[in-house]
Protein backbone atom coordinates (compact mmCIF):
# COMPACT_ATOMS: atom_id res chain seq x y z
CA UNK A 1 0.00 0.00 0.00
CA UNK A 2 2.47 2.42 -1.29
CA UNK A 3 -0.28 4.75 -2.25
CA UNK A 4 -1.83 5.06 1.41
CA UNK A 5 1.74 5.61 3.18
CA UNK A 6 2.31 8.26 0.42
CA UNK A 7 -1.09 9.71 1.01
CA UNK A 8 -0.38 9.89 5.19
CA UNK A 9 2.91 11.46 4.19
CA UNK A 10 1.34 14.26 2.71
CA UNK A 11 -1.41 15.28 4.60
CA UNK A 12 0.28 16.74 7.44
CA UNK A 13 -1.11 19.92 7.77
CA UNK A 14 -2.43 21.58 10.71
CA UNK A 15 -5.55 23.71 11.29
CA UNK A 16 -8.94 23.14 12.17
CA UNK A 17 -11.23 23.82 9.59
CA UNK A 18 -14.36 21.00 9.60
CA UNK A 19 -13.73 18.40 7.38
CA UNK A 20 -16.77 16.85 6.20
CA UNK A 21 -18.33 14.61 7.18
CA UNK A 22 -17.57 15.93 10.73
CA UNK A 23 -14.36 15.19 11.96
CA UNK A 24 -13.00 15.12 15.19
CA UNK A 25 -11.80 18.28 16.34
CA UNK A 26 -7.82 17.81 16.76
CA UNK A 27 -7.55 21.11 18.96
CA UNK A 28 -3.73 22.07 19.72
CA UNK A 29 -2.86 20.05 16.51
CA UNK A 30 1.23 20.06 15.62
CA UNK A 31 1.79 18.07 12.85
CA UNK A 32 -0.97 15.88 13.59
CA UNK A 33 -1.92 13.57 10.70
CA UNK A 34 -5.52 14.11 9.68
CA UNK A 35 -6.86 11.54 8.47
CA UNK A 36 -10.12 11.12 6.10
CA UNK A 37 -13.19 9.10 7.09
CA UNK A 38 -13.33 5.76 5.18
CA UNK A 39 -14.85 6.13 1.66
CA UNK A 40 -13.18 9.57 1.16
CA UNK A 41 -12.08 9.44 -2.62
CA UNK A 42 -10.69 13.12 -2.79
CA UNK A 43 -8.86 15.33 0.34
CA UNK A 44 -7.77 18.22 0.27
CA UNK A 45 -6.13 20.01 2.78
CA UNK A 46 -4.99 23.29 3.79
CA UNK A 47 -5.94 24.91 0.58
CA UNK A 48 -5.34 28.47 -0.32
CA UNK A 49 -6.04 30.50 -3.49
CA UNK A 50 -5.69 34.36 -3.57
CA UNK A 51 -7.83 36.09 -6.42
CA UNK A 52 -6.70 39.75 -7.21
CA UNK A 53 -5.44 40.17 -3.77
CA UNK A 54 -8.21 39.06 -1.17
CA UNK A 55 -8.23 35.58 0.17
CA UNK A 56 -10.81 33.24 -1.84
CA UNK A 57 -9.88 29.91 -0.63
CA UNK A 58 -8.06 29.94 3.14
CA UNK A 59 -6.54 26.81 4.98
CA UNK A 60 -9.65 25.07 2.67
CA UNK A 61 -10.07 21.34 4.19
CA UNK A 62 -12.57 19.06 2.11
CA UNK A 63 -13.23 15.33 1.93
CA UNK A 64 -15.47 13.85 -1.05
CA UNK A 65 -16.71 10.12 -0.78
CA UNK A 66 -16.38 7.76 -3.60
CA UNK A 67 -18.46 6.94 -5.90
CA UNK A 68 -21.29 9.65 -5.26
CA UNK A 69 -21.90 12.29 -7.06
CA UNK A 70 -21.57 15.87 -5.08
CA UNK A 71 -22.96 18.84 -6.27
CA UNK A 72 -21.29 21.94 -5.53
CA UNK A 73 -23.97 25.21 -4.69
CA UNK A 74 -23.29 28.67 -3.29
CA UNK A 75 -23.87 32.13 -3.38
CA UNK A 76 -22.05 34.38 -6.71
CA UNK A 77 -18.52 34.52 -6.44
CA UNK A 78 -17.58 32.25 -3.56
CA UNK A 79 -15.57 30.66 -5.89
CA UNK A 80 -17.94 26.92 -7.05
CA UNK A 81 -16.23 26.97 -10.65
CA UNK A 82 -12.98 27.69 -8.46
CA UNK A 83 -12.39 25.06 -6.66
CA UNK A 84 -13.67 21.94 -9.08
CA UNK A 85 -10.90 23.68 -11.26
CA UNK A 86 -8.08 23.63 -8.56
CA UNK A 87 -8.84 20.13 -7.58
CA UNK A 88 -9.23 18.91 -11.41
CA UNK A 89 -5.78 21.00 -12.08
CA UNK A 90 -6.87 23.12 -14.42
CA UNK A 91 -5.84 26.29 -12.16
CA UNK A 92 -2.86 26.40 -9.94
CA UNK A 93 -3.27 26.40 -5.99
CA UNK A 94 -1.21 28.88 -3.92
CA UNK A 95 -0.82 26.58 -1.05
CA UNK A 96 -2.19 23.08 -0.53
CA UNK A 97 -2.29 19.22 -0.76
CA UNK A 98 -5.61 17.67 -3.34
CA UNK A 99 -5.28 14.40 -3.32
CA UNK A 100 -6.85 11.28 -4.96
CA UNK A 101 -6.76 8.38 -2.74
CA UNK A 102 -3.45 9.34 -1.82
CA UNK A 103 -2.09 10.31 -5.71
CA UNK A 104 -1.77 13.20 -7.12
CA UNK A 105 -3.77 14.94 -10.29
CA UNK A 106 -1.34 13.75 -12.51
CA UNK A 107 -1.43 9.89 -11.54
CA UNK A 108 -5.22 10.45 -11.33
CA UNK A 109 -6.95 9.93 -14.82
CA UNK A 110 -9.84 12.03 -14.69
CA UNK A 111 -12.73 13.86 -17.08
CA UNK A 112 -13.83 16.98 -17.22
CA UNK A 113 -17.32 18.47 -18.85
CA UNK A 114 -17.00 22.14 -19.34
CA UNK A 115 -20.29 24.63 -19.49
CA UNK A 116 -19.29 25.83 -23.26
CA UNK A 117 -19.08 22.76 -24.84
CA UNK A 118 -19.00 25.00 -28.85
CA UNK A 119 -15.41 25.56 -27.27
CA UNK A 120 -14.52 22.00 -25.66
CA UNK A 121 -15.08 20.10 -28.50
CA UNK A 122 -12.74 19.79 -31.45
CA UNK A 123 -15.12 21.54 -34.36
CA UNK A 124 -12.21 19.82 -36.89
CA UNK A 125 -13.33 16.15 -35.72
CA UNK A 126 -16.41 14.17 -36.10
CA UNK A 127 -18.57 13.67 -32.94
CA UNK A 128 -16.99 10.17 -33.02
CA UNK A 129 -13.62 11.40 -33.26
CA UNK A 130 -13.94 13.78 -30.36
CA UNK A 131 -14.94 10.67 -28.62
CA UNK A 132 -12.02 8.78 -30.38
CA UNK A 133 -9.57 11.29 -28.76
CA UNK A 134 -8.47 10.88 -25.12
CA UNK A 135 -8.55 6.88 -25.92
CA UNK A 136 -5.92 8.36 -28.63
CA UNK A 137 -3.87 9.82 -26.22
CA UNK A 138 -3.80 7.09 -24.20
CA UNK A 139 -2.32 5.44 -26.92
CA UNK A 140 -4.81 2.33 -27.53
CA UNK A 141 -4.89 1.49 -31.06
CA UNK A 142 -7.94 1.80 -33.54
CA UNK A 143 -9.69 -1.89 -33.11
CA UNK A 144 -9.45 -1.51 -28.79
CA UNK A 145 -10.87 2.47 -29.23
CA UNK A 146 -13.59 1.49 -31.39
CA UNK A 147 -14.49 -1.45 -28.76
CA UNK A 148 -14.57 0.84 -25.92
CA UNK A 149 -16.35 3.49 -27.76
CA UNK A 150 -18.96 0.80 -28.83
CA UNK A 151 -19.59 -0.51 -25.44
CA UNK A 152 -20.10 3.12 -23.81
CA UNK A 153 -22.44 3.96 -26.95
CA UNK A 154 -24.58 0.72 -26.71
CA UNK A 155 -25.00 1.33 -22.84
CA UNK A 156 -26.53 5.20 -23.39
CA UNK A 157 -28.36 4.29 -26.85
CA UNK A 158 -28.40 8.06 -27.74
CA UNK A 159 -29.76 9.25 -31.18
CA UNK A 160 -27.00 10.97 -32.28
CA UNK A 161 -25.61 10.72 -36.05
CA UNK A 162 -21.65 10.38 -34.43
CA UNK A 163 -20.42 11.03 -37.74
CA UNK A 164 -21.22 14.31 -37.83
CA UNK A 165 -19.24 17.47 -37.25
CA UNK A 166 -20.34 19.35 -33.66
CA UNK A 167 -21.26 22.21 -35.27
CA UNK A 168 -23.62 20.29 -36.94
CA UNK A 169 -25.34 19.36 -33.79
CA UNK A 170 -28.29 20.83 -31.45
CA UNK A 171 -26.45 21.99 -28.17
CA UNK A 172 -27.77 19.03 -26.23
CA UNK A 173 -26.42 16.63 -28.42
CA UNK A 174 -22.80 18.42 -28.54
CA UNK A 175 -23.07 18.36 -24.73
CA UNK A 176 -23.58 14.79 -24.61
CA UNK A 177 -20.85 14.08 -26.81
CA UNK A 178 -18.83 15.95 -24.52
CA UNK A 179 -19.83 13.96 -21.30
CA UNK A 180 -19.43 10.69 -23.90
CA UNK A 181 -15.61 12.54 -24.49
CA UNK A 182 -14.96 12.31 -20.56
CA UNK A 183 -16.98 8.90 -20.16
CA UNK A 184 -14.58 6.90 -22.77
CA UNK A 185 -11.56 6.74 -20.97
CA UNK A 186 -13.19 5.48 -17.77
CA UNK A 187 -12.54 8.64 -15.39
CA UNK A 188 -11.62 7.56 -11.44
CA UNK A 189 -13.54 11.21 -11.29
CA UNK A 190 -15.74 13.36 -13.87
CA UNK A 191 -15.93 17.05 -12.93
CA UNK A 192 -18.59 19.07 -14.64
CA UNK A 193 -18.46 22.87 -14.43
CA UNK A 194 -22.26 23.72 -15.17
CA UNK A 195 -22.41 21.70 -17.72
CA UNK A 196 -26.28 22.12 -18.65
CA UNK A 197 -26.50 25.60 -18.12
CA UNK A 198 -26.42 26.87 -21.72
CA UNK A 199 -29.48 24.92 -22.42
CA UNK A 200 -33.07 25.05 -23.15
CA UNK A 201 -35.36 23.95 -20.04
CA UNK A 202 -36.57 20.95 -22.05
CA UNK A 203 -32.61 19.81 -22.56
CA UNK A 204 -31.71 20.50 -19.28
CA UNK A 205 -33.90 17.70 -18.24
CA UNK A 206 -33.19 15.17 -20.89
CA UNK A 207 -29.92 15.90 -19.74
CA UNK A 208 -30.65 15.53 -15.89
CA UNK A 209 -31.73 11.57 -16.96
CA UNK A 210 -28.63 11.25 -18.92
CA UNK A 211 -26.68 12.73 -16.03
CA UNK A 212 -28.11 10.21 -13.79
CA UNK A 213 -28.03 7.21 -16.29
CA UNK A 214 -24.08 7.64 -16.72
CA UNK A 215 -24.10 8.35 -12.94
CA UNK A 216 -25.70 4.96 -12.63
CA UNK A 217 -23.47 3.07 -15.11
CA UNK A 218 -20.64 3.93 -14.16
CA UNK A 219 -20.67 4.51 -10.52
CA UNK A 220 -18.03 7.52 -11.43
CA UNK A 221 -17.10 10.06 -8.38
CA UNK A 222 -18.64 12.89 -9.79
CA UNK A 223 -18.06 17.09 -8.98
CA UNK A 224 -20.34 18.97 -10.54
CA UNK A 225 -21.29 22.62 -10.07
CA UNK A 226 -24.26 24.23 -10.58
CA UNK A 227 -26.05 27.28 -10.39
CA UNK A 228 -29.41 26.07 -9.85
CA UNK A 229 -30.54 24.37 -6.30
CA UNK A 230 -33.10 21.70 -7.68
CA UNK A 231 -30.27 20.56 -10.11
CA UNK A 232 -27.88 20.62 -7.46
CA UNK A 233 -30.15 18.58 -5.00
CA UNK A 234 -31.82 16.44 -7.83
CA UNK A 235 -28.50 14.76 -9.04
CA UNK A 236 -26.57 14.97 -6.36
CA UNK A 237 -25.71 12.41 -3.05
CA UNK A 238 -24.64 15.28 -1.39
CA UNK A 239 -24.53 18.90 -1.92
CA UNK A 240 -21.73 20.74 -0.75
CA UNK A 241 -22.87 24.21 0.40
CA UNK A 242 -20.08 26.81 -0.01
CA UNK A 243 -20.19 30.13 2.06
CA UNK A 244 -19.48 33.85 0.68
CA UNK A 245 -15.44 34.25 0.43
CA UNK A 246 -12.99 34.06 2.25
CA UNK A 247 -15.23 30.60 1.31
CA UNK A 248 -15.50 27.88 4.12
CA UNK A 249 -18.07 24.53 3.98
CA UNK A 250 -21.33 26.23 5.05
CA UNK A 251 -22.95 22.30 4.72
CA UNK A 252 -22.44 18.92 3.59
CA UNK A 253 -26.24 17.76 3.03
CA UNK A 254 -26.88 13.99 2.57
CA UNK A 255 -29.65 13.74 -0.30
CA UNK A 256 -30.45 9.78 0.58
CA UNK A 257 -33.53 9.57 -2.32
CA UNK A 258 -33.53 6.20 -4.13
CA UNK A 259 -32.36 6.17 -8.13
CA UNK A 260 -33.22 6.33 -10.52
CA UNK A 261 -35.24 10.00 -9.90
CA UNK A 262 -37.70 11.36 -12.21
CA UNK A 263 -40.05 13.94 -11.99
CA UNK A 264 -42.42 13.08 -9.55
CA UNK A 265 -38.83 12.78 -7.15
CA UNK A 266 -39.04 16.86 -7.46
CA UNK A 267 -42.59 16.93 -5.72
CA UNK A 268 -40.97 14.12 -2.98
CA UNK A 269 -41.73 15.40 0.37
CA UNK A 270 -38.41 14.19 1.33
CA UNK A 271 -36.57 15.99 -1.87
CA UNK A 272 -38.65 19.50 -0.39
CA UNK A 273 -37.44 19.10 2.61
CA UNK A 274 -33.78 18.84 1.96
CA UNK A 275 -33.81 21.53 -0.94
CA UNK A 276 -35.49 24.22 1.51
CA UNK A 277 -33.33 23.06 4.09
CA UNK A 278 -30.13 23.78 1.51
CA UNK A 279 -32.02 27.54 0.31
CA UNK A 280 -32.39 27.91 4.53
CA UNK A 281 -28.30 27.91 4.50
CA UNK A 282 -28.14 29.87 0.78
CA UNK A 283 -30.18 32.66 2.15
CA UNK A 284 -28.32 32.60 4.97
CA UNK A 285 -24.91 32.51 3.43
CA UNK A 286 -25.81 34.86 0.88
CA UNK A 287 -27.21 37.27 3.12
CA UNK A 288 -30.40 37.65 0.87
CA UNK B 1 -38.87 34.80 -63.80
CA UNK B 2 -36.24 33.51 -65.92
CA UNK B 3 -35.17 36.25 -67.06
CA UNK B 4 -34.52 38.05 -63.82
CA UNK B 5 -32.62 34.68 -62.65
CA UNK B 6 -30.89 34.33 -65.66
CA UNK B 7 -29.75 38.33 -65.27
CA UNK B 8 -28.97 37.43 -61.84
CA UNK B 9 -26.21 34.80 -63.19
CA UNK B 10 -24.87 37.53 -65.54
CA UNK B 11 -24.98 40.19 -62.99
CA UNK B 12 -20.87 39.82 -62.52
CA UNK B 13 -20.06 39.82 -66.16
CA UNK B 14 -21.63 43.33 -66.29
CA UNK B 15 -18.19 45.28 -64.87
CA UNK B 16 -16.01 43.18 -67.29
CA UNK B 17 -18.22 43.93 -70.70
CA UNK B 18 -18.35 47.91 -69.09
CA UNK B 19 -15.32 48.09 -69.02
CA UNK B 20 -14.26 46.31 -72.37
CA UNK B 21 -17.11 48.99 -74.07
CA UNK B 22 -15.64 51.73 -72.44
CA UNK B 23 -11.96 50.62 -73.53
CA UNK B 24 -13.26 49.42 -77.47
CA UNK B 25 -15.05 52.45 -77.58
CA UNK B 26 -12.00 55.10 -76.17
CA UNK B 27 -10.01 53.36 -79.13
CA UNK B 28 -12.56 53.94 -81.62
CA UNK B 29 -12.83 57.84 -80.87
CA UNK B 30 -8.64 57.68 -80.57
CA UNK B 31 -8.80 59.42 -77.29
CA UNK B 32 -5.28 57.62 -76.68
CA UNK B 33 -2.61 56.92 -78.85
CA UNK B 34 -3.69 54.04 -80.46
CA UNK B 35 0.14 52.78 -80.23
CA UNK B 36 -0.20 53.20 -76.12
CA UNK B 37 -4.00 51.99 -76.00
CA UNK B 38 -4.80 49.29 -78.51
CA UNK B 39 -8.19 47.87 -79.16
CA UNK B 40 -9.02 45.19 -76.58
CA UNK B 41 -9.15 42.59 -79.91
CA UNK B 42 -6.10 42.90 -80.47
CA UNK B 43 -5.09 42.43 -76.62
CA UNK B 44 -7.07 39.63 -76.39
CA UNK B 45 -5.76 37.98 -79.78
CA UNK B 46 -2.13 38.63 -78.78
CA UNK B 47 -3.14 37.01 -75.57
CA UNK B 48 -4.50 33.81 -77.11
CA UNK B 49 -1.73 34.17 -79.58
CA UNK B 50 0.91 34.40 -76.97
CA UNK B 51 -0.83 31.37 -74.88
CA UNK B 52 -1.63 28.83 -77.89
CA UNK B 53 1.86 28.04 -79.18
CA UNK B 54 3.48 31.73 -78.48
CA UNK B 55 6.11 32.53 -75.78
CA UNK B 56 3.79 33.73 -73.26
CA UNK B 57 2.67 30.35 -72.04
CA UNK B 58 6.13 29.30 -71.16
CA UNK B 59 6.44 32.24 -69.14
CA UNK B 60 3.16 32.04 -67.77
CA UNK B 61 4.54 28.54 -66.21
CA UNK B 62 7.88 29.92 -65.46
CA UNK B 63 6.31 32.80 -62.79
CA UNK B 64 3.81 29.94 -61.68
CA UNK B 65 6.66 27.93 -60.87
CA UNK B 66 8.61 30.43 -58.74
CA UNK B 67 5.89 31.71 -57.30
CA UNK B 68 4.56 28.19 -56.00
CA UNK B 69 7.79 27.41 -55.34
CA UNK B 70 8.63 30.44 -53.31
CA UNK B 71 5.57 30.30 -51.20
CA UNK B 72 5.57 26.19 -50.05
CA UNK B 73 9.47 26.73 -48.88
CA UNK B 74 7.78 30.28 -46.64
CA UNK B 75 4.77 27.67 -45.83
CA UNK B 76 7.47 24.70 -44.28
CA UNK B 77 9.09 27.32 -42.86
CA UNK B 78 6.41 29.60 -41.16
CA UNK B 79 3.74 27.22 -39.93
CA UNK B 80 5.94 25.14 -37.84
CA UNK B 81 7.69 28.24 -36.65
CA UNK B 82 4.66 29.95 -36.02
CA UNK B 83 2.42 27.48 -34.32
CA UNK B 84 5.59 27.11 -32.17
CA UNK B 85 6.56 30.85 -31.57
CA UNK B 86 2.30 31.32 -31.04
CA UNK B 87 2.65 28.49 -28.30
CA UNK B 88 4.87 30.55 -26.31
CA UNK B 89 3.66 33.77 -26.21
CA UNK B 90 6.50 35.17 -24.14
CA UNK B 91 9.12 33.94 -26.16
CA UNK B 92 6.63 35.86 -29.30
CA UNK B 93 6.98 38.43 -27.62
CA UNK B 94 10.70 38.84 -27.55
CA UNK B 95 11.01 38.29 -31.11
CA UNK B 96 7.46 40.31 -32.20
CA UNK B 97 9.46 43.65 -32.86
CA UNK B 98 11.63 42.05 -35.11
CA UNK B 99 9.22 40.16 -37.53
CA UNK B 100 6.93 43.19 -37.39
CA UNK B 101 9.70 45.33 -38.56
CA UNK B 102 10.47 43.13 -41.44
CA UNK B 103 6.94 42.43 -42.01
CA UNK B 104 6.97 46.03 -42.87
CA UNK B 105 10.04 46.29 -44.91
CA UNK B 106 9.13 46.40 -48.65
CA UNK B 107 10.49 43.25 -49.86
CA UNK B 108 12.10 45.08 -52.33
CA UNK B 109 14.34 46.67 -50.54
CA UNK B 110 15.86 43.63 -49.62
CA UNK B 111 16.64 42.58 -53.30
CA UNK B 112 20.25 44.03 -52.89
CA UNK B 113 21.61 41.89 -50.29
CA UNK B 114 19.98 38.96 -51.30
CA UNK B 115 21.79 39.33 -54.98
CA UNK B 116 25.17 39.98 -53.02
CA UNK B 117 24.25 36.69 -51.06
CA UNK B 118 22.62 34.38 -53.57
CA UNK B 119 23.79 35.77 -57.18
CA UNK B 120 21.78 36.71 -60.15
CA UNK B 121 19.00 34.02 -60.66
CA UNK B 122 16.17 31.81 -60.07
CA UNK B 123 17.61 31.49 -56.54
CA UNK B 124 17.48 35.04 -55.10
CA UNK B 125 13.96 36.15 -56.41
CA UNK B 126 12.85 32.80 -54.72
CA UNK B 127 14.65 33.86 -51.75
CA UNK B 128 13.39 37.16 -51.48
CA UNK B 129 9.56 35.90 -52.28
CA UNK B 130 10.20 33.40 -49.35
CA UNK B 131 11.55 35.85 -47.13
CA UNK B 132 8.65 38.31 -47.49
CA UNK B 133 6.08 35.48 -47.09
CA UNK B 134 7.55 33.57 -44.17
CA UNK B 135 6.93 37.03 -41.76
CA UNK B 136 3.29 37.37 -43.14
CA UNK B 137 2.40 34.31 -43.03
CA UNK B 138 4.41 33.27 -39.63
CA UNK B 139 2.72 36.41 -37.89
CA UNK B 140 -1.07 34.98 -38.95
CA UNK B 141 -0.38 31.62 -37.59
CA UNK B 142 1.42 32.52 -34.46
CA UNK B 143 -1.61 34.84 -33.86
CA UNK B 144 -4.07 32.61 -34.48
CA UNK B 145 -2.47 30.21 -31.99
CA UNK B 146 -2.40 32.78 -29.25
CA UNK B 147 -5.94 33.14 -29.53
CA UNK B 148 -6.69 29.94 -29.44
CA UNK B 149 -10.17 29.06 -27.35
CA UNK B 150 -8.75 28.65 -23.81
CA UNK B 151 -11.43 26.19 -23.17
CA UNK B 152 -10.01 23.14 -25.48
CA UNK B 153 -6.46 23.62 -24.74
CA UNK B 154 -7.67 22.91 -21.33
CA UNK B 155 -9.92 20.21 -22.32
CA UNK B 156 -6.99 18.29 -24.10
CA UNK B 157 -4.90 19.07 -21.25
CA UNK B 158 -7.34 17.65 -18.88
CA UNK B 159 -7.34 14.51 -21.23
CA UNK B 160 -4.28 13.78 -20.85
CA UNK B 161 -2.70 15.86 -23.81
CA UNK B 162 1.42 16.52 -23.34
CA UNK B 163 2.81 20.07 -24.72
CA UNK B 164 3.69 18.58 -28.31
CA UNK B 165 0.05 16.66 -28.43
CA UNK B 166 -1.52 20.27 -27.97
CA UNK B 167 0.44 21.72 -30.32
CA UNK B 168 -0.07 19.19 -33.31
CA UNK B 169 -4.04 18.16 -31.70
CA UNK B 170 -5.47 22.14 -30.85
CA UNK B 171 -3.06 25.01 -31.43
CA UNK B 172 -2.11 23.89 -34.86
CA UNK B 173 -6.17 22.98 -35.85
CA UNK B 174 -7.28 26.08 -33.71
CA UNK B 175 -5.06 28.55 -35.79
CA UNK B 176 -6.04 27.22 -39.26
CA UNK B 177 -9.05 29.46 -40.67
CA UNK B 178 -6.02 31.95 -39.51
CA UNK B 179 -3.31 30.80 -41.51
CA UNK B 180 -5.48 30.32 -44.31
CA UNK B 181 -5.59 34.11 -44.46
CA UNK B 182 -1.77 34.01 -43.98
CA UNK B 183 -1.32 31.83 -46.96
CA UNK B 184 -3.61 33.53 -49.11
CA UNK B 185 -1.96 37.18 -48.52
CA UNK B 186 1.65 35.23 -48.56
CA UNK B 187 0.65 33.91 -51.86
CA UNK B 188 -0.33 37.46 -53.59
CA UNK B 189 2.81 38.81 -51.98
CA UNK B 190 5.14 35.88 -53.63
CA UNK B 191 3.59 36.38 -56.83
CA UNK B 192 4.20 40.59 -56.53
CA UNK B 193 7.40 40.09 -55.51
CA UNK B 194 8.46 37.08 -58.09
CA UNK B 195 6.83 39.34 -61.56
CA UNK B 196 8.91 42.47 -59.97
CA UNK B 197 12.02 40.27 -59.46
CA UNK B 198 11.89 39.08 -63.06
CA UNK B 199 11.97 42.46 -64.59
CA UNK B 200 14.88 43.76 -63.39
CA UNK B 201 17.17 40.73 -61.81
CA UNK B 202 18.29 39.40 -64.80
CA UNK B 203 15.46 37.35 -66.34
CA UNK B 204 15.21 35.39 -69.65
CA UNK B 205 11.76 34.51 -68.66
CA UNK B 206 8.69 34.80 -67.03
CA UNK B 207 5.76 37.31 -67.12
CA UNK B 208 7.38 39.95 -65.39
CA UNK B 209 10.10 39.46 -67.83
CA UNK B 210 7.60 39.33 -70.44
CA UNK B 211 6.44 42.99 -69.62
CA UNK B 212 8.96 44.41 -69.34
CA UNK B 213 10.48 43.37 -73.10
CA UNK B 214 7.28 44.26 -74.60
CA UNK B 215 7.53 47.87 -72.77
CA UNK B 216 10.94 48.19 -74.68
CA UNK B 217 9.67 46.70 -78.21
CA UNK B 218 6.85 49.15 -77.78
CA UNK B 219 4.85 46.17 -78.52
CA UNK B 220 1.83 47.11 -76.18
CA UNK B 221 -0.89 44.17 -77.29
CA UNK B 222 1.94 41.87 -75.75
CA UNK B 223 2.08 43.98 -72.68
CA UNK B 224 -1.15 44.10 -72.49
CA UNK B 225 -1.89 40.73 -72.58
CA UNK B 226 0.60 39.75 -70.24
CA UNK B 227 -0.83 42.33 -67.59
CA UNK B 228 -4.09 40.22 -68.26
CA UNK B 229 -1.85 36.87 -67.76
CA UNK B 230 -0.47 38.23 -64.43
CA UNK B 231 -4.10 39.24 -63.28
CA UNK B 232 -5.70 36.10 -64.45
CA UNK B 233 -3.12 34.11 -62.05
CA UNK B 234 -3.35 35.96 -59.48
CA UNK B 235 -7.26 35.93 -59.52
CA UNK B 236 -6.94 31.80 -59.76
CA UNK B 237 -4.29 31.15 -56.98
CA UNK B 238 -6.80 33.19 -54.57
CA UNK B 239 -9.80 31.49 -55.99
CA UNK B 240 -7.91 28.03 -55.11
CA UNK B 241 -7.27 28.98 -51.69
CA UNK B 242 -10.57 30.38 -50.59
CA UNK B 243 -12.03 26.75 -52.21
CA UNK B 244 -9.48 24.40 -50.63
CA UNK B 245 -10.07 26.90 -47.77
CA UNK B 246 -14.00 26.22 -47.86
CA UNK B 247 -13.55 22.23 -47.80
CA UNK B 248 -10.60 22.54 -45.19
CA UNK B 249 -11.54 24.41 -42.29
CA UNK B 250 -15.30 23.77 -42.83
CA UNK B 251 -15.65 24.67 -39.26
CA UNK B 252 -14.54 28.40 -39.57
CA UNK B 253 -16.99 30.83 -38.20
CA UNK B 254 -19.06 27.75 -36.30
Amino acid sequence: MIGRTRAAMRLVTGGAAAAVPAPQPTGEAEKSYRWFPPGTHITVRGLSKQFQGSPLYQDFDLDLPRGKVVSVFGPNGCGKSTIINMIAGLIPVDKGDILFDGKTIDETRIGYVFQNYREALFPWLRAIDNIHYPLKLMGLGRRERQEKVEKLLSRFQVKIDFNRYPYELSGGQQQTVSILRSLVMEPEVLFLDEPFSALDYEMTLFMRDQMQKAFMETNTTMVIVSHDLEEAVYLADYVLLLTRRPTQIADFVEVPLPRPRSAETLSDPKFIEIKSHCLDIFRREARL
Amino acid sequence: MDIAATLGRLRPMLGVGLLLLVWWVATALEVADPVLLPPPQKAFRALYDGLIGGPLLADFAQTIYRTVLSFLIASAIAIPLGVALGAADKLYRSVEFVIDFFRSTPASAVFPLFLVLFGVGDKTKIAVAAFGAVLVILFNVAYGVMNARKTRVLAAKVMGANRLQILKDVYFWESLPQTFIGMRNGISLCLVIIVVAEMFIGSTDGIGHRLIEAQMLFEMPTMYAAIFAAGALGYGMNWIFLTIEKTFVHWGGK
